[in-house]
Protein backbone atom coordinates (compact mmCIF):
# COMPACT_ATOMS: atom_id res chain seq x y z
CA UNK A 1 0.00 0.00 0.00
CA UNK A 2 2.71 2.77 1.44
CA UNK A 3 4.59 1.46 -1.95
CA UNK A 4 2.26 2.89 -4.05
CA UNK A 5 1.08 6.04 -2.89
CA UNK A 6 5.00 6.42 -3.24
CA UNK A 7 5.21 5.39 -6.57
CA UNK A 8 2.37 7.58 -7.43
CA UNK A 9 3.98 10.48 -5.77
CA UNK A 10 7.42 10.17 -7.68
CA UNK A 11 5.65 9.58 -10.46
CA UNK A 12 3.70 13.30 -10.33
CA UNK A 13 7.19 14.49 -8.86
CA UNK A 14 9.46 13.75 -12.24
CA UNK A 15 6.16 15.00 -14.38
CA UNK A 16 5.62 18.53 -12.29
CA UNK A 17 9.89 18.42 -12.71
CA UNK A 18 9.67 18.12 -16.60
CA UNK A 19 6.75 20.01 -17.11
CA UNK A 20 8.04 23.38 -19.00
CA UNK A 21 5.38 25.51 -17.26
CA UNK A 22 7.50 24.81 -13.83
CA UNK A 23 10.58 26.52 -15.02
CA UNK A 24 8.64 29.48 -17.16
CA UNK A 25 7.07 30.17 -13.44
CA UNK A 26 10.06 29.56 -11.48
CA UNK A 27 11.55 32.11 -13.83
CA UNK A 28 9.62 34.17 -12.91
CA UNK A 29 10.24 33.96 -9.49
CA UNK A 30 14.18 34.35 -9.56
CA UNK A 31 13.55 37.75 -11.22
CA UNK A 32 11.06 38.53 -8.56
CA UNK A 33 14.48 38.05 -5.87
CA UNK A 34 16.78 39.76 -8.79
CA UNK A 35 14.16 42.60 -8.52
CA UNK A 36 14.19 42.56 -4.58
CA UNK A 37 18.08 43.04 -4.66
CA UNK A 38 17.48 46.12 -6.79
CA UNK A 39 14.76 47.82 -4.64
CA UNK A 40 16.74 46.98 -2.51
CA UNK A 41 20.12 48.45 -3.18
CA UNK A 42 17.80 51.91 -3.83
CA UNK A 43 16.60 51.86 -0.47
CA UNK A 44 18.75 53.42 1.98
CA UNK A 45 18.90 51.23 5.54
CA UNK A 46 15.92 49.30 4.90
CA UNK A 47 17.63 47.14 2.17
CA UNK A 48 17.77 43.95 4.62
CA UNK A 49 13.30 44.68 5.24
CA UNK A 50 12.88 44.99 1.45
CA UNK A 51 14.76 42.55 -0.03
CA UNK A 52 13.07 39.72 2.74
CA UNK A 53 10.19 41.22 2.02
CA UNK A 54 10.33 41.07 -1.56
CA UNK A 55 11.46 37.65 -1.85
CA UNK A 56 9.66 36.02 0.52
CA UNK A 57 6.93 37.26 -1.37
CA UNK A 58 7.79 36.03 -4.80
CA UNK A 59 8.12 32.66 -3.21
CA UNK A 60 5.01 32.24 -1.84
CA UNK A 61 3.12 34.17 -4.85
CA UNK A 62 4.62 32.14 -7.48
CA UNK A 63 4.87 28.75 -4.84
CA UNK A 64 0.94 29.34 -4.78
CA UNK A 65 0.58 29.68 -8.39
CA UNK A 66 2.43 26.94 -9.28
CA UNK A 67 0.37 24.71 -6.59
CA UNK A 68 -2.71 25.99 -8.39
CA UNK A 69 -1.81 25.48 -11.78
CA UNK A 70 -0.42 22.18 -11.25
CA UNK A 71 -2.70 20.94 -8.67
CA UNK A 72 -6.31 21.57 -10.54
CA UNK A 73 -4.73 19.20 -13.42
CA UNK A 74 -3.57 16.41 -11.04
CA UNK A 75 -6.98 14.56 -11.14
CA UNK A 76 -9.03 15.91 -14.18
CA UNK A 77 -5.99 15.85 -16.89
CA UNK A 78 -5.38 11.78 -15.54
CA UNK A 79 -9.34 11.81 -16.29
CA UNK A 80 -9.00 13.56 -19.79
CA UNK A 81 -6.11 11.76 -20.81
CA UNK A 82 -7.60 8.41 -19.53
CA UNK A 83 -4.18 7.50 -17.44
CA UNK A 84 -6.26 7.11 -14.50
CA UNK A 85 -8.00 4.32 -16.00
CA UNK A 86 -4.78 2.22 -16.68
CA UNK A 87 -3.84 3.29 -12.79
CA UNK A 88 -7.20 2.58 -11.49
CA UNK A 89 -7.25 -0.95 -13.13
CA UNK A 90 -4.04 -2.14 -11.21
CA UNK A 91 -3.96 -2.81 -7.49
CA UNK A 92 -4.66 0.95 -6.56
CA UNK A 93 -7.36 1.74 -4.04
CA UNK A 94 -8.43 5.59 -5.01
CA UNK A 95 -7.51 6.97 -1.81
CA UNK A 96 -4.07 5.53 -2.14
CA UNK A 97 -4.04 8.08 -5.87
CA UNK A 98 -5.26 11.14 -3.99
CA UNK A 99 -2.44 10.27 -1.39
CA UNK A 100 0.20 10.15 -4.02
CA UNK A 101 -0.85 12.60 -6.11
CA UNK A 102 -0.82 15.09 -3.08
CA UNK A 103 2.28 14.01 -1.48
CA UNK A 104 3.82 14.38 -5.19
CA UNK A 105 2.84 17.57 -5.80
CA UNK A 106 3.93 18.83 -2.18
CA UNK A 107 7.54 17.58 -2.68
CA UNK A 108 7.69 19.14 -5.87
CA UNK A 109 6.61 22.65 -4.07
CA UNK A 110 9.28 21.72 -0.75
CA UNK A 111 11.63 20.94 -3.49
CA UNK A 112 11.47 24.56 -5.38
CA UNK A 113 10.47 26.42 -2.38
CA UNK A 114 14.44 25.10 -1.25
CA UNK A 115 15.91 26.72 -4.55
CA UNK A 116 13.83 29.80 -4.24
CA UNK A 117 14.89 30.38 -0.49
CA UNK A 118 18.55 29.67 -1.68
CA UNK A 119 17.57 32.86 -4.15
CA UNK A 120 16.27 34.91 -1.32
CA UNK A 121 19.59 34.46 1.30
CA UNK A 122 21.95 34.81 -2.28
CA UNK A 123 20.21 38.17 -2.60
CA UNK A 124 20.09 38.93 0.88
CA UNK A 125 23.80 38.25 1.24
CA UNK A 126 24.11 40.61 -2.08
CA UNK A 127 22.65 43.69 -0.42
CA UNK A 128 23.04 42.96 3.11
CA UNK A 129 26.76 41.53 2.62
CA UNK A 130 26.19 39.79 6.06
CA UNK A 131 23.53 37.22 7.98
CA UNK A 132 22.63 38.17 11.49
CA UNK A 133 20.91 36.04 13.97
CA UNK A 134 17.45 37.13 13.42
CA UNK A 135 17.71 35.95 10.08
CA UNK A 136 17.03 32.10 11.65
CA UNK A 137 13.45 33.67 11.52
CA UNK A 138 13.30 33.33 7.18
CA UNK A 139 13.51 29.79 7.86
CA UNK A 140 10.50 30.24 9.95
CA UNK A 141 8.65 32.04 6.96
CA UNK A 142 9.60 29.57 4.55
CA UNK A 143 8.29 26.84 6.44
CA UNK A 144 5.18 28.61 6.83
CA UNK A 145 4.77 29.26 2.96
CA UNK A 146 5.11 25.47 3.17
CA UNK A 147 2.67 25.01 5.29
CA UNK A 148 0.64 27.37 2.85
CA UNK A 149 1.60 25.35 -0.01
CA UNK A 150 0.50 22.16 1.81
CA UNK A 151 -3.10 23.84 2.34
CA UNK A 152 -3.68 25.19 -1.23
CA UNK A 153 -2.54 21.81 -2.78
CA UNK A 154 -4.84 20.00 -0.80
CA UNK A 155 -7.62 22.10 -1.96
CA UNK A 156 -6.74 22.26 -5.90
CA UNK A 157 -6.66 18.55 -5.21
CA UNK A 158 -10.22 18.54 -3.75
CA UNK A 159 -11.64 20.90 -6.54
CA UNK A 160 -9.40 19.08 -8.92
CA UNK A 161 -11.65 15.41 -7.93
CA UNK A 162 -14.90 17.14 -9.05
CA UNK A 163 -14.34 19.85 -11.46
CA UNK A 164 -12.88 21.06 -14.09
CA UNK A 165 -9.77 22.66 -14.32
CA UNK A 166 -10.79 26.33 -14.97
CA UNK A 167 -13.12 26.45 -12.20
CA UNK A 168 -10.88 24.44 -9.81
CA UNK A 169 -8.50 27.07 -10.43
CA UNK A 170 -10.92 30.37 -9.39
CA UNK A 171 -12.26 28.24 -6.58
CA UNK A 172 -8.40 27.27 -5.31
CA UNK A 173 -7.74 31.07 -6.12
CA UNK A 174 -10.68 32.69 -4.39
CA UNK A 175 -10.46 30.91 -1.24
CA UNK A 176 -6.22 31.60 -1.02
CA UNK A 177 -7.49 35.45 -1.44
CA UNK A 178 -10.16 35.09 0.86
CA UNK A 179 -7.77 33.07 3.41
CA UNK A 180 -5.12 35.75 3.06
CA UNK A 181 -7.67 38.07 4.97
CA UNK A 182 -9.18 35.21 6.97
CA UNK A 183 -8.33 37.56 10.38
CA UNK A 184 -10.12 40.16 9.13
CA UNK A 185 -13.38 37.92 8.21
CA UNK A 186 -13.01 37.03 12.08
CA UNK A 187 -13.03 40.76 13.10
CA UNK A 188 -15.88 41.23 10.93
CA UNK A 189 -17.50 38.35 12.32
CA UNK A 190 -17.45 39.47 15.85
CA UNK A 191 -18.83 42.81 14.90
CA UNK A 192 -22.09 41.45 13.49
CA UNK A 193 -24.93 39.62 15.23
CA UNK A 194 -27.36 36.93 14.87
CA UNK A 195 -27.65 35.10 11.41
CA UNK A 196 -25.10 37.33 9.90
CA UNK A 197 -22.64 36.47 12.89
CA UNK A 198 -23.23 33.10 12.26
CA UNK A 199 -22.50 33.16 8.92
CA UNK A 200 -19.26 34.95 8.66
CA UNK A 201 -17.69 33.18 11.68
CA UNK A 202 -18.61 29.80 9.90
CA UNK A 203 -16.73 31.39 6.52
CA UNK A 204 -14.17 32.43 8.67
CA UNK A 205 -13.47 29.22 10.23
CA UNK A 206 -14.04 27.64 6.50
CA UNK A 207 -11.64 29.26 4.30
CA UNK A 208 -8.03 28.41 4.96
CA UNK A 209 -6.60 30.88 8.10
CA UNK A 210 -3.46 31.96 5.76
CA UNK A 211 -3.05 35.08 6.97
CA UNK A 212 -1.54 33.45 10.70
CA UNK A 213 0.60 31.82 8.30
CA UNK A 214 2.29 35.10 7.00
CA UNK A 215 4.88 36.30 9.10
CA UNK A 216 6.87 37.85 5.93
CA UNK A 217 6.14 41.08 7.15
CA UNK A 218 7.41 40.35 11.22
CA UNK A 219 10.41 38.11 9.73
CA UNK A 220 11.36 41.62 7.49
CA UNK A 221 11.25 43.95 10.76
CA UNK A 222 13.90 40.85 12.27
CA UNK A 223 11.41 39.77 14.90
CA UNK A 224 11.51 36.26 15.83
CA UNK A 225 8.53 34.17 15.72
CA UNK A 226 7.05 31.91 18.74
CA UNK A 227 7.37 28.32 19.13
CA UNK A 228 3.63 28.29 19.87
CA UNK A 229 2.84 29.45 16.63
CA UNK A 230 4.95 27.20 14.97
CA UNK A 231 3.71 24.00 16.29
CA UNK A 232 0.09 25.76 16.71
CA UNK A 233 0.25 26.35 12.46
CA UNK A 234 1.42 22.88 11.91
CA UNK A 235 -0.88 21.69 13.76
CA UNK A 236 -3.65 23.89 11.69
CA UNK A 237 -2.11 23.33 8.33
CA UNK A 238 -2.30 19.28 9.46
CA UNK A 239 -5.40 19.22 10.52
CA UNK A 240 -6.89 21.41 7.85
CA UNK A 241 -5.47 19.52 4.82
CA UNK A 242 -6.29 15.97 6.29
CA UNK A 243 -9.91 17.47 6.48
CA UNK A 244 -9.63 18.62 2.69
CA UNK A 245 -7.93 15.58 1.11
CA UNK A 246 -10.64 13.18 3.13
CA UNK A 247 -13.31 15.39 1.27
CA UNK A 248 -11.52 14.66 -2.25
CA UNK A 249 -11.09 10.96 -0.83
CA UNK A 250 -14.92 10.30 -0.48
CA UNK A 251 -15.80 12.42 -3.22
CA UNK A 252 -13.25 10.58 -5.80
CA UNK A 253 -14.20 7.50 -4.03
CA UNK A 254 -17.93 7.32 -5.85
CA UNK A 255 -17.31 9.44 -9.01
CA UNK A 256 -18.24 7.68 -12.13
CA UNK A 257 -15.15 8.03 -14.52
CA UNK A 258 -16.86 8.37 -17.46
CA UNK B 1 -13.86 -21.32 -12.38
CA UNK B 2 -15.45 -19.01 -14.57
CA UNK B 3 -12.87 -15.72 -15.46
CA UNK B 4 -15.19 -13.29 -16.18
CA UNK B 5 -19.13 -13.48 -14.82
CA UNK B 6 -21.74 -10.85 -15.15
CA UNK B 7 -24.98 -11.03 -13.38
CA UNK B 8 -27.47 -8.36 -14.24
CA UNK B 9 -25.43 -5.43 -15.18
CA UNK B 10 -27.05 -2.41 -15.73
CA UNK B 11 -26.18 1.10 -15.87
CA UNK B 12 -28.34 4.07 -15.99
CA UNK B 13 -26.81 7.92 -16.42
CA UNK B 14 -28.47 10.51 -14.76
CA UNK B 15 -28.68 13.13 -17.75
CA UNK B 16 -29.73 16.59 -18.10
CA UNK B 17 -28.86 20.07 -15.70
CA UNK B 18 -31.05 18.98 -13.23
CA UNK B 19 -30.21 15.46 -13.54
CA UNK B 20 -33.79 14.04 -14.27
CA UNK B 21 -33.42 12.94 -17.32
CA UNK B 22 -32.20 9.40 -17.20
CA UNK B 23 -29.97 7.63 -19.86
CA UNK B 24 -29.69 3.72 -20.27
CA UNK B 25 -26.19 3.03 -21.02
CA UNK B 26 -26.56 -0.34 -20.16
CA UNK B 27 -29.66 -3.01 -19.99
CA UNK B 28 -29.19 -6.10 -17.46
CA UNK B 29 -26.75 -7.72 -18.93
CA UNK B 30 -25.55 -11.37 -18.06
CA UNK B 31 -22.90 -13.11 -19.43
CA UNK B 32 -20.25 -15.56 -19.16
CA UNK B 33 -16.35 -16.08 -19.90
CA UNK B 34 -14.53 -19.07 -19.77
CA UNK B 35 -10.47 -19.31 -18.79
CA UNK B 36 -8.12 -19.32 -21.64
CA UNK B 37 -10.68 -18.03 -24.34
CA UNK B 38 -10.49 -14.96 -26.53
CA UNK B 39 -13.73 -13.22 -26.41
CA UNK B 40 -15.38 -10.69 -28.46
CA UNK B 41 -17.82 -7.84 -27.60
CA UNK B 42 -18.92 -6.34 -30.85
CA UNK B 43 -21.07 -3.73 -31.59
CA UNK B 44 -21.35 -0.03 -32.87
CA UNK B 45 -20.52 2.85 -31.79
CA UNK B 46 -22.17 3.75 -28.34
CA UNK B 47 -23.34 0.09 -27.81
CA UNK B 48 -22.43 -0.13 -24.51
CA UNK B 49 -18.92 -1.77 -24.93
CA UNK B 50 -16.68 0.74 -23.38
CA UNK B 51 -19.03 0.78 -20.57
CA UNK B 52 -19.06 -2.71 -19.64
CA UNK B 53 -15.65 -2.65 -19.37
CA UNK B 54 -15.33 0.54 -17.60
CA UNK B 55 -17.67 -1.36 -15.09
CA UNK B 56 -15.09 -4.29 -15.37
CA UNK B 57 -12.23 -2.24 -14.14
CA UNK B 58 -14.05 -0.61 -11.21
CA UNK B 59 -13.93 3.31 -13.07
CA UNK B 60 -18.15 2.91 -13.57
CA UNK B 61 -20.27 1.92 -10.17
CA UNK B 62 -23.21 -0.16 -11.89
CA UNK B 63 -26.73 1.16 -10.93
CA UNK B 64 -27.54 -2.56 -10.33
CA UNK B 65 -25.91 -6.34 -10.93
CA UNK B 66 -22.59 -7.86 -10.26
CA UNK B 67 -19.86 -8.85 -11.40
CA UNK B 68 -17.14 -10.92 -10.94
CA UNK B 69 -13.49 -11.81 -12.54
CA UNK B 70 -11.76 -14.71 -11.43
CA UNK B 71 -13.67 -15.17 -8.54
CA UNK B 72 -13.26 -12.25 -6.98
CA UNK B 73 -15.33 -8.51 -6.42
CA UNK B 74 -14.42 -5.93 -8.55
CA UNK B 75 -12.45 -4.13 -6.00
CA UNK B 76 -10.61 -6.83 -4.81
CA UNK B 77 -6.69 -5.61 -5.44
CA UNK B 78 -6.02 -9.63 -5.51
CA UNK B 79 -8.06 -9.99 -8.84
CA UNK B 80 -6.88 -6.42 -10.18
CA UNK B 81 -3.31 -7.71 -10.02
CA UNK B 82 -3.96 -10.54 -11.77
CA UNK B 83 -5.40 -8.34 -14.89
CA UNK B 84 -4.45 -5.93 -17.78
CA UNK B 85 -6.34 -3.24 -19.52
CA UNK B 86 -5.73 -1.31 -22.36
CA UNK B 87 -8.54 2.06 -22.82
CA UNK B 88 -9.63 3.11 -25.99
CA UNK B 89 -7.13 5.48 -27.85
CA UNK B 90 -5.17 5.59 -24.71
CA UNK B 91 -2.44 8.75 -23.60
CA UNK B 92 -0.06 7.82 -21.47
CA UNK B 93 2.50 10.76 -19.22
CA UNK B 94 3.87 13.07 -21.96
CA UNK B 95 7.07 13.61 -20.18
CA UNK B 96 7.63 9.99 -19.30
CA UNK B 97 9.78 7.90 -21.57
CA UNK B 98 8.56 4.26 -22.69
CA UNK B 99 10.79 2.54 -20.20
CA UNK B 100 9.87 4.89 -17.46
CA UNK B 101 6.14 4.32 -17.93
CA UNK B 102 6.01 0.75 -18.17
CA UNK B 103 8.29 0.87 -15.11
CA UNK B 104 6.15 2.81 -13.32
CA UNK B 105 3.04 0.61 -13.58
CA UNK B 106 4.75 -2.34 -13.22
CA UNK B 107 5.98 -1.24 -9.66
CA UNK B 108 1.94 -0.31 -8.91
CA UNK B 109 1.16 -3.66 -10.10
CA UNK B 110 3.71 -4.65 -7.48
CA UNK B 111 6.18 -6.56 -9.86
CA UNK B 112 9.55 -7.64 -8.02
CA UNK B 113 11.76 -5.04 -7.96
CA UNK B 114 14.52 -7.38 -9.32
CA UNK B 115 12.80 -8.51 -12.12
CA UNK B 116 10.81 -5.57 -13.52
CA UNK B 117 13.72 -3.99 -15.14
CA UNK B 118 14.10 -7.48 -17.65
CA UNK B 119 10.82 -7.58 -17.69
CA UNK B 120 10.31 -4.02 -18.97
CA UNK B 121 13.09 -4.81 -21.92
CA UNK B 122 11.58 -8.28 -22.94
CA UNK B 123 7.77 -6.56 -23.36
CA UNK B 124 9.47 -3.53 -25.39
CA UNK B 125 10.65 -5.82 -27.61
CA UNK B 126 7.54 -8.15 -27.87
CA UNK B 127 5.64 -4.76 -29.22
CA UNK B 128 8.94 -3.56 -31.60
CA UNK B 129 9.63 -0.71 -29.08
CA UNK B 130 13.08 -1.47 -28.00
CA UNK B 131 14.54 1.41 -30.26
CA UNK B 132 11.92 4.59 -28.81
CA UNK B 133 12.37 3.05 -25.09
CA UNK B 134 13.92 6.20 -24.45
CA UNK B 135 12.23 8.49 -25.86
CA UNK B 136 9.78 10.53 -24.27
CA UNK B 137 5.77 9.60 -25.55
CA UNK B 138 4.43 12.93 -25.93
CA UNK B 139 6.16 12.04 -29.46
CA UNK B 140 4.84 8.80 -30.13
CA UNK B 141 3.15 8.46 -32.53
CA UNK B 142 -1.04 6.79 -32.39
CA UNK B 143 0.05 3.39 -33.58
CA UNK B 144 3.62 3.84 -30.98
CA UNK B 145 1.22 4.78 -28.18
CA UNK B 146 -1.34 1.63 -28.53
CA UNK B 147 1.39 -0.74 -28.23
CA UNK B 148 3.22 0.59 -25.49
CA UNK B 149 -0.30 0.54 -24.21
CA UNK B 150 -0.87 -3.34 -25.51
CA UNK B 151 2.50 -3.25 -23.46
CA UNK B 152 1.59 -2.25 -19.96
CA UNK B 153 -1.59 -4.38 -20.05
CA UNK B 154 0.53 -6.97 -20.37
CA UNK B 155 3.52 -6.04 -18.32
CA UNK B 156 2.79 -7.98 -15.14
CA UNK B 157 1.78 -11.42 -16.96
CA UNK B 158 -1.97 -11.30 -15.69
CA UNK B 159 -4.53 -14.13 -16.18
CA UNK B 160 -6.90 -11.97 -18.06
CA UNK B 161 -6.52 -8.91 -20.60
CA UNK B 162 -9.06 -6.64 -21.32
CA UNK B 163 -8.77 -4.59 -24.49
CA UNK B 164 -10.99 -1.61 -25.84
CA UNK B 165 -10.35 -1.27 -29.17
CA UNK B 166 -6.73 -2.44 -29.42
CA UNK B 167 -6.58 -2.02 -33.01
CA UNK B 168 -8.10 1.52 -33.04
CA UNK B 169 -5.38 3.59 -35.08
CA UNK B 170 -3.45 0.78 -36.52
CA UNK B 171 -2.06 0.33 -40.25
CA UNK B 172 -2.47 -3.07 -41.44
CA UNK B 173 0.66 -3.93 -40.41
CA UNK B 174 -0.01 -2.85 -36.63
CA UNK B 175 -3.32 -4.57 -36.54
CA UNK B 176 -1.69 -7.90 -37.60
CA UNK B 177 1.40 -7.59 -34.63
CA UNK B 178 -2.17 -6.46 -32.07
CA UNK B 179 -3.45 -10.32 -33.80
CA UNK B 180 -0.44 -12.41 -33.42
CA UNK B 181 0.28 -11.01 -30.10
CA UNK B 182 -3.27 -12.01 -29.07
CA UNK B 183 -3.12 -15.32 -30.30
CA UNK B 184 0.40 -15.52 -28.15
CA UNK B 185 -1.76 -14.54 -25.17
CA UNK B 186 -4.18 -17.29 -26.08
CA UNK B 187 -1.11 -20.00 -26.53
CA UNK B 188 -0.23 -18.93 -23.20
CA UNK B 189 -3.57 -19.94 -21.58
CA UNK B 190 -4.28 -16.15 -21.15
CA UNK B 191 -8.12 -15.00 -21.34
CA UNK B 192 -8.64 -11.93 -24.08
CA UNK B 193 -11.76 -10.20 -23.37
CA UNK B 194 -11.68 -7.28 -26.09
CA UNK B 195 -14.20 -5.01 -28.14
CA UNK B 196 -14.29 -4.11 -31.20
CA UNK B 197 -16.35 -3.23 -34.22
CA UNK B 198 -14.07 -4.82 -36.63
CA UNK B 199 -15.67 -8.01 -37.52
CA UNK B 200 -13.26 -9.40 -39.70
CA UNK B 201 -10.50 -9.28 -36.01
CA UNK B 202 -13.12 -10.70 -34.28
CA UNK B 203 -13.92 -13.62 -36.77
CA UNK B 204 -10.59 -14.26 -37.41
CA UNK B 205 -9.60 -14.42 -33.53
CA UNK B 206 -12.26 -15.12 -31.57
CA UNK B 207 -13.48 -18.45 -29.73
CA UNK B 208 -16.79 -16.76 -28.87
CA UNK B 209 -18.49 -13.31 -29.98
CA UNK B 210 -20.96 -11.24 -27.85
CA UNK B 211 -23.20 -8.66 -29.70
CA UNK B 212 -23.71 -5.64 -27.89
CA UNK B 213 -26.25 -3.06 -29.08
CA UNK B 214 -28.06 0.29 -27.90
CA UNK B 215 -26.69 -1.69 -24.00
CA UNK B 216 -28.27 -4.44 -24.87
CA UNK B 217 -26.62 -8.32 -25.48
CA UNK B 218 -28.81 -9.48 -29.09
CA UNK B 219 -26.62 -12.30 -29.27
CA UNK B 220 -23.66 -14.68 -27.77
CA UNK B 221 -22.20 -18.11 -29.20
CA UNK B 222 -19.17 -19.35 -30.77
CA UNK B 223 -17.69 -17.88 -34.24
CA UNK B 224 -18.01 -20.86 -35.82
CA UNK B 225 -21.82 -21.55 -34.84
CA UNK B 226 -23.24 -18.26 -35.43
CA UNK B 227 -21.83 -18.51 -39.04
CA UNK B 228 -22.32 -22.15 -39.35
CA UNK B 229 -24.78 -22.36 -42.87
CA UNK B 230 -27.89 -21.65 -41.78
CA UNK B 231 -29.45 -21.20 -45.37
CA UNK B 232 -28.61 -24.76 -46.45
CA UNK B 233 -27.37 -23.84 -49.77
CA UNK B 234 -24.11 -24.40 -51.72
CA UNK B 235 -21.82 -22.52 -54.10
CA UNK B 236 -20.57 -24.26 -57.30
CA UNK B 237 -17.87 -23.25 -59.72
CA UNK B 238 -16.78 -25.19 -62.70
CA UNK B 239 -14.08 -24.03 -65.18
CA UNK B 240 -15.63 -22.20 -68.62
CA UNK B 241 -18.48 -19.95 -69.83
CA UNK B 242 -21.02 -22.90 -70.49
CA UNK B 243 -24.56 -23.08 -68.49
CA UNK B 244 -25.61 -26.58 -68.37
CA UNK B 245 -29.25 -26.74 -69.68
CA UNK B 246 -30.31 -28.98 -66.49
CA UNK B 247 -28.70 -25.92 -64.54
CA UNK B 248 -30.54 -23.34 -66.62
CA UNK B 249 -34.13 -24.97 -66.24
CA UNK B 250 -33.62 -25.14 -62.42
CA UNK B 251 -34.34 -21.41 -62.82
CA UNK B 252 -30.70 -20.66 -60.63
CA UNK B 253 -29.06 -17.60 -61.52
CA UNK B 254 -25.27 -18.13 -62.91
CA UNK B 255 -22.40 -15.95 -62.41
CA UNK B 256 -19.60 -15.22 -64.72
CA UNK B 257 -16.48 -14.81 -63.10
CA UNK B 258 -13.26 -14.68 -65.33
CA UNK B 259 -12.81 -18.06 -66.96
CA UNK B 260 -15.34 -19.45 -64.16
CA UNK B 261 -18.94 -19.74 -63.48
CA UNK B 262 -20.57 -19.71 -60.58
CA UNK B 263 -24.23 -20.66 -58.85
CA UNK B 264 -25.59 -21.14 -55.43
CA UNK B 265 -28.76 -23.99 -55.68
CA UNK B 266 -30.21 -25.22 -52.72
CA UNK B 267 -28.19 -27.95 -50.90
CA UNK B 268 -30.83 -30.65 -52.14
CA UNK B 269 -30.16 -29.70 -55.85
CA UNK B 270 -26.77 -30.01 -55.39
CA UNK B 271 -26.28 -33.77 -57.08
CA UNK B 272 -28.67 -32.64 -59.86
CA UNK B 273 -26.37 -29.39 -60.20
CA UNK B 274 -22.68 -31.82 -60.83
CA UNK B 275 -24.87 -34.52 -63.04
CA UNK B 276 -25.69 -32.04 -65.83
CA UNK B 277 -21.67 -30.70 -65.43
CA UNK B 278 -20.52 -34.37 -65.88
CA UNK B 279 -22.91 -34.61 -69.05
CA UNK B 280 -21.65 -31.81 -70.39
CA UNK B 281 -17.87 -32.18 -69.53
CA UNK B 282 -17.59 -29.32 -67.83
CA UNK B 283 -14.45 -29.03 -65.54
CA UNK B 284 -15.63 -28.72 -61.54
CA UNK B 285 -13.53 -26.35 -59.37
CA UNK B 286 -15.19 -26.49 -55.80
CA UNK B 287 -18.37 -27.01 -54.39
CA UNK B 288 -18.42 -25.38 -51.18
CA UNK B 289 -21.36 -24.57 -48.21
CA UNK B 290 -22.72 -21.01 -48.26
CA UNK B 291 -22.06 -20.01 -44.61
CA UNK B 292 -23.38 -16.87 -43.11
CA UNK B 293 -20.78 -14.40 -42.70
CA UNK B 294 -20.04 -13.02 -39.02
CA UNK B 295 -20.71 -9.48 -40.24
CA UNK B 296 -24.13 -10.78 -41.72
CA UNK B 297 -24.90 -12.17 -38.25
CA UNK B 298 -23.90 -8.65 -36.72
CA UNK B 299 -26.20 -6.85 -38.96
CA UNK B 300 -29.32 -9.32 -38.27
CA UNK B 301 -28.93 -9.06 -34.85
CA UNK B 302 -28.84 -5.00 -34.96
CA UNK B 303 -31.71 -4.97 -37.24
CA UNK B 304 -33.71 -7.56 -35.19
CA UNK B 305 -36.18 -5.72 -32.56
CA UNK B 306 -34.85 -5.77 -28.90
CA UNK B 307 -35.35 -8.45 -26.34
CA UNK B 308 -36.86 -8.01 -23.27
CA UNK B 309 -35.17 -10.92 -21.56
CA UNK B 310 -31.30 -11.57 -21.37
CA UNK B 311 -29.87 -13.67 -23.26
CA UNK B 312 -27.17 -15.85 -21.33
CA UNK B 313 -23.80 -17.65 -22.51
CA UNK B 314 -23.41 -20.50 -24.65
CA UNK B 315 -26.47 -20.29 -26.67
Amino acid sequence: MNSRIFHIATNTFREAVRDRVLYNLIAFAVLMSAAAVLVGQISIQIERLVVINLGLTAVSLFGIVIAIFIGIGLVSKEIDKRTLYTVLSRPVRRWEFIAGKFFGLAGTLVVNTFFMAIGVFAALAYVAHQFVSSDVSILVALYFIVLQFVIITALALFFSSFSTPIFSAIFAFWLFVIGSFAQDLRNFAAMTHSFTRWLATGAAYVVPNFSALNVIGQVAHGESVSSQLILLNTAYAVVYSVAVLSAAVLIFERRNLK
Amino acid sequence: MRAIEILGLEKIYSAGFWRKRSKRALRPLTLAVEEGEIFGFLGPNGAGKTTTLKILMGLVFPTSGTARILGMELDNPRMKAQIGFLPEQPYFYDHLTARELLQYYGQLSGVDAKQLSGKVDAILEQVKLSNAANVQLRKFSKGMLQRVGIAQAILHDPKIVFLDEPMSGLDPMGRREVRTLIEDLKGRGKTVFFSTHILSDAEALCDRVGIIHQGELRGVGAVAKLTASVHGKVEIVWHGSTVPTGIRSMGAECRAAGETMRVIVPEENQDAVLEALRREHLRLISVVPVRTSLEDYFVAQLGAPAKSEVVSSGN
